[in-house]
């Protein structure tokens, strides 16, 4: 294997692994700070039990999420030099940026959240945990910023051999960054609740500490409900917008092969990229392709057909993680309307107690489906249109980057391992017992 | 004008990551060895405890500022030192879990493994950083197509390894002498007279990689034209004897502040001596990446400027609480708050 391929394997699998630790961070900060804000306000100490206990699996957390983000920044110099060297003015800004508004602000005062419970007012120790969930969420901001800058690129012009930024408004403002920053976060907003309800209702049903959990269920169902509703009918902006930026990747995600107008969308397909057809298509539902996109069913939507084949991505795993992300939004949806609906008396609802904890998973695989169908669908170009993947490589010998990927498999491997048993053991061990002290000392 | 600019802000990167997380690799390898129970390694370790992430977020923001300032030399030097990077990588990973980790299980098996962890990776991050930076110093074989044209014993020549032991014991020096200031009692007796033995320590490797670099490298040479330069030296040279004159005044906090200004000033003269020279080549100075023909447009410089002048003055402003606020003694009693790894 060559070192492109050796290159892309290796940030792919530390870019997913990294994105198991993200979207927890993202959601559950907001939660805890829900629960503490809820502690602060009424003083009543099962607020603040709730927000310690999930600020403890937080922690756990949190840590692998930074330790695995410092490999990704360093990636673009060590393996993407090429890419680096032609897009660091626009790129390299956007996360340098993001390091210092942003992993300053969350790294420092999730220290001072931790060490600080006792040594500062309980005010002011809430609003260290606000800083956290929103610089986490800036952070988010502009890595995606910079991550939809590569699918789609504004705001710059060639010049010296090199993109050169024109506007750097355009860049962080464009539309695309934008949804694509809200269904991100979205995303990870969904798995908060749901790894609070999943939690939660593990405890319920065994009956340990069941005020503390029946608060923490009732704010993550309601929050569950209203950010996978969000999601779905946010997901669709996304999608159109790609019809006029990336139709090559839309046309994968939903293995359409000809330009052509009265488009139908098929419930059942599979892709068959050598003879650029569809193996099987059944079911369709006249017009829905054409109208998803144009709002008019006779619409015309471009096909795959329409790009030479060294410039279409690999069909079937876009196509495949576009359909079971959206499943999943969609199935993720009804849980989060039961669990909201029962969400007074939960304690008696035994099926959708033992439910529930199983669904924690569900959220992490759509969130690393989600970023397949981005970045897959984005091949063969590092950003799309302007750069190949091919371009963009180091020139360092297989053998490093062997090196470093086996290393990363070892490590990451067993990290993760690690990491989701402690969460899995301190989730399940519950809240510690606790000295009382009151909110409004 | 804005390349210098941005030089002069890409060397106070390193020299505050340097000074800052400086410490705390340095105390995550003294840990083991000088604490002799239990209480004494958890000790250590919630020393550094609010402030290392905190502290590693400047070397994020290092490279960071390298790739948007100067991105062609960002691409060079990352790609050149592709191997003794990856190894850095690890070093700051099994380190950095470890301070999550080690207090997790009930099992003296586990905190084994974890100080074992949080020893090593701190150990090798030093060690790598300081070879790393000497290779920066004397130039690495680059090509004209930005190749690296070695292998990783390249790095491990005997000027290269100087500086990466030479940051290591600095690095322990300034360790100790951060255990001094966060403790009390006879473990602070101890940190203080290890700390002595490492500053003996630390003067000689300075002063011999001092005299190495004048073997090996031009930055003795380029600071003699630009005299007041020499400044960075001669106040390293101050800082570094300052330093155990205050610890034997009992005053901790001046003895840390003195060795974080050593090292800052340390960096100060090997940034200064290389200036405008960021990835040297040691085939052909042509082939180098330096401030002006590395630079990012001047849109972008002036864009980050506007960034960095308004942003980092706040960071500073809010970590200096975090170590005002947090800057009290760790002791065993007041660990046990639950509020502590
Ligand atoms: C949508 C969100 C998102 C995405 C797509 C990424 N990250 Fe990330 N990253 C975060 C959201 C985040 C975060 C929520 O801010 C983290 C996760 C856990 C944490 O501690 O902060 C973080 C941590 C984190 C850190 C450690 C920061 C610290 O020490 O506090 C670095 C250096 C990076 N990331 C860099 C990257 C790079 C270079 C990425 C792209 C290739 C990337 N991240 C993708
Ligand atoms: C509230 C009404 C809507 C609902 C319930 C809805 C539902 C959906 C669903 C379930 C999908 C995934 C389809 C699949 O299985 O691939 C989808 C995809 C999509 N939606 Fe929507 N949608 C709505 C409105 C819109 C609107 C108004 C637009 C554009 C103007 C739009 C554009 C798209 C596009 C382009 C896709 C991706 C392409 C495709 O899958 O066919 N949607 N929508
Ligand atoms: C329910 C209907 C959903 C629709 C129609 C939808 C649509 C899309 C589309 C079109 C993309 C590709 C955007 C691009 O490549 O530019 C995408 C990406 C993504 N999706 Fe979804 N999605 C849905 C649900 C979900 C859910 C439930 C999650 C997570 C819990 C999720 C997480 C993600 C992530 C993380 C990405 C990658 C980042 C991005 O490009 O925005 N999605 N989604």
């Amino acid at each position: 294997m060559d070192t492109l391929i050796l290159s892309r394997i290796q940030f792919g699998m530390t870019c997913f692994f990294h994105y198991l630790f993200v979207p927890l961070t993202l959601g559950l900060s907001f939660l805890v700070a829900i629960m503490e804000t809820a502690w602060v306000r009424t003083g009543n100490e099962e607020w603040r039990t709730a927000a310690k206990f999930f600020g403890k699996l937080f922690l756990i957390n949190f840590a692998v999420g930074v330790v695995t983000g410092i490999p990704l920044e360093f990636q673009f110099g060590t393996n993407w030099a090429g890419y680096s060297r032609y897009v660091g003015d626009i790129f390299g800004s956007l996360l340098a940026v993001e390091a210092t508004v942003a992993f300053f602000l969350e790294s420092t005062f999730i220290a001072v959240w931790f060490f600080g419970w006792k040594r500062l007012n309980p005010k002011l120790h809430c609003a260290t945990i606000w800083i956290v969930a929103i610089a986490s969420n800036i952070s988010a901001f502009w890595i995606l910023v910079a991550n939809a800058w590569m699918q789609h690129p504004v705001g710059f012009t060639i010049r010296n051999g090199r993109a050169e930024l024109t506007d750097f408004f355009a860049v962080i403002s464009q539309k695309f960054a934008v949804l694509e920053f809200i269904h991100t976060v979205g995303g990870a907003w969904i798995l908060g609740g749901f790894f609070v309800l999943g939690v939660s209702a593990w405890h319920i049903a065994r009956g340990s500490h069941v005020g503390v959990f029946k608060k923490a269920f009732k704010v993550a169902a309601i929050w569950s409900l209203v950010f996978t509703v969000f999601e779905g009918v946010q997901g669709h902006m996304n999608a159109e917008i790609l019809a006029s930026t990336q139709p090559t990747k839309l046309a994968a995600m939903e293995s359409h092969w000809v330009t052509s107008e009265d488009v139908p969308m098929h419930l059942i397909a599979w892709p068959d990229q050598e003879n650029e057809r569809n193996a099987i298509e059944t079911l369709p539902i006249p017009g829905l392709m054409s109208f998803l996109v144009h709002y008019n069913p006779h619409g015309k939507v471009q096909g795959l057909k329409d790009v030479p084949k060294e410039d279409r991505p690999p069909v079937l795993p876009v196509f495949l993680s576009f359909r079971a992300m959206v499943a999943l939004g969609i199935l993720l949806f009804w849980v989060a309307i039961w669990a909201f609906w029962k969400r007074n008396s939960i304690e008696s609802q035994p099926r959708l107690l033992k439910l529930l904890p199983w669904m924690i998973s569900l959220p992490y695989i759509a969130n690393l489906l989600g970023w397949t169908v981005a970045e897959m669908g984005r091949q063969p170009w590092i950003v799309y249109g302007l750069m190949r993947t091919s371009e963009g490589v180091s020139k360092v010998s297989p053998s490093q980057v062997w090196g470093s990927l086996a290393m990363f498999f070892g490590v990451y491997t067993l990290l993760g391992a690690i990491d989701f048993y402690l969460i899995w053991k301190f989730a399940r061990k519950g809240p510690l017992p606790e000295l009382p002290t009151t909110a409004k000392a | 004008m804005l390349e210098t600019t941005w030089f002069v802000i890409w060397g106070v990167a390193w020299a505050v990551y340097f000074m800052l997380d400086g410490f705390d690799l340095g105390l995550g390898l003294l840990s083991p060895f000088i604490s002799k129970t239990e209480t004494e390694r958890r000790i250590a370790v919630n020393a550094m405890g609010p402030f290392w992430d905190g502290n590693e977020v400047w070397l994020i923001t290092a490279g960071g500022v390298t790739f948007a300032a100067f991105p062609a030399a960002y691409a060079l030097m990352f790609s050149a030192l592709y191997t003794p990077l990856m190894m850095l990588l690890f070093a700051l990973i099994l380190r950095g879990v470890a301070f999550e980790f080690r207090s997790k299980v009930e099992s003296a098996t586990w905190r084994k493994v974890w100080d074992g962890s949080l020893a090593v990776g701190s150990g090798l991050a030093a060690l790598l950083l300081g070879v790393a930076f000497a290779n920066l110093f004397a130039g690495i074989p680059v090509d004209a197509e930005g190749v690296f044209q070695g292998n990783f014993l390249t790095f491990l020549s005997p000027y290269g390894l100087a500086g990466g032991v030479f940051f290591v014991v600095a690095f322990l020096h300034h360790g100790a002498l951060w255990l001094v200031v966060k403790t009390a009692g006879d473990f602070r007796d101890r940190a203080r007279a290890v700390s002595f033995k490492l500053w003996v320590a630390t003067l000689v490797l300075a002063v011999a990689f001092l005299g190495l670099t004048a073997v090996y490298t031009q930055l003795w040479t380029n600071l003699l034209g630009r005299p007041a330069l020499l400044a960075f030296p001669a106040l390293a040279v101050v800082a570094l004897v300052a330093s155990p004159v205050l610890s034997r005044q009992r005053r901790a906090w001046a003895a840390w502040g003195a060795s974080a200004a050593f090292l800052a000033c340390a960096v100060g003269f090997g940034v200064a001596g290389l200036f405008p020279t960021i990835v040297g080549s040691s085939l052909d100075p042509a082939y180098s990446a330096t401030a002006f023909n590395s630079a990012s447009s001047p849109l972008t410089l002036k864009i980050m400027l506007g960034v960095a002048l308004s942003i980092l003055p706040l960071v500073i402003a809010y970590q200096t609480w975090v170590y005002v606020r947090f800057g009290g003694t760790v002791t065993a009693e007041n660990m046990e708050d639950g509020s502590s790894y």
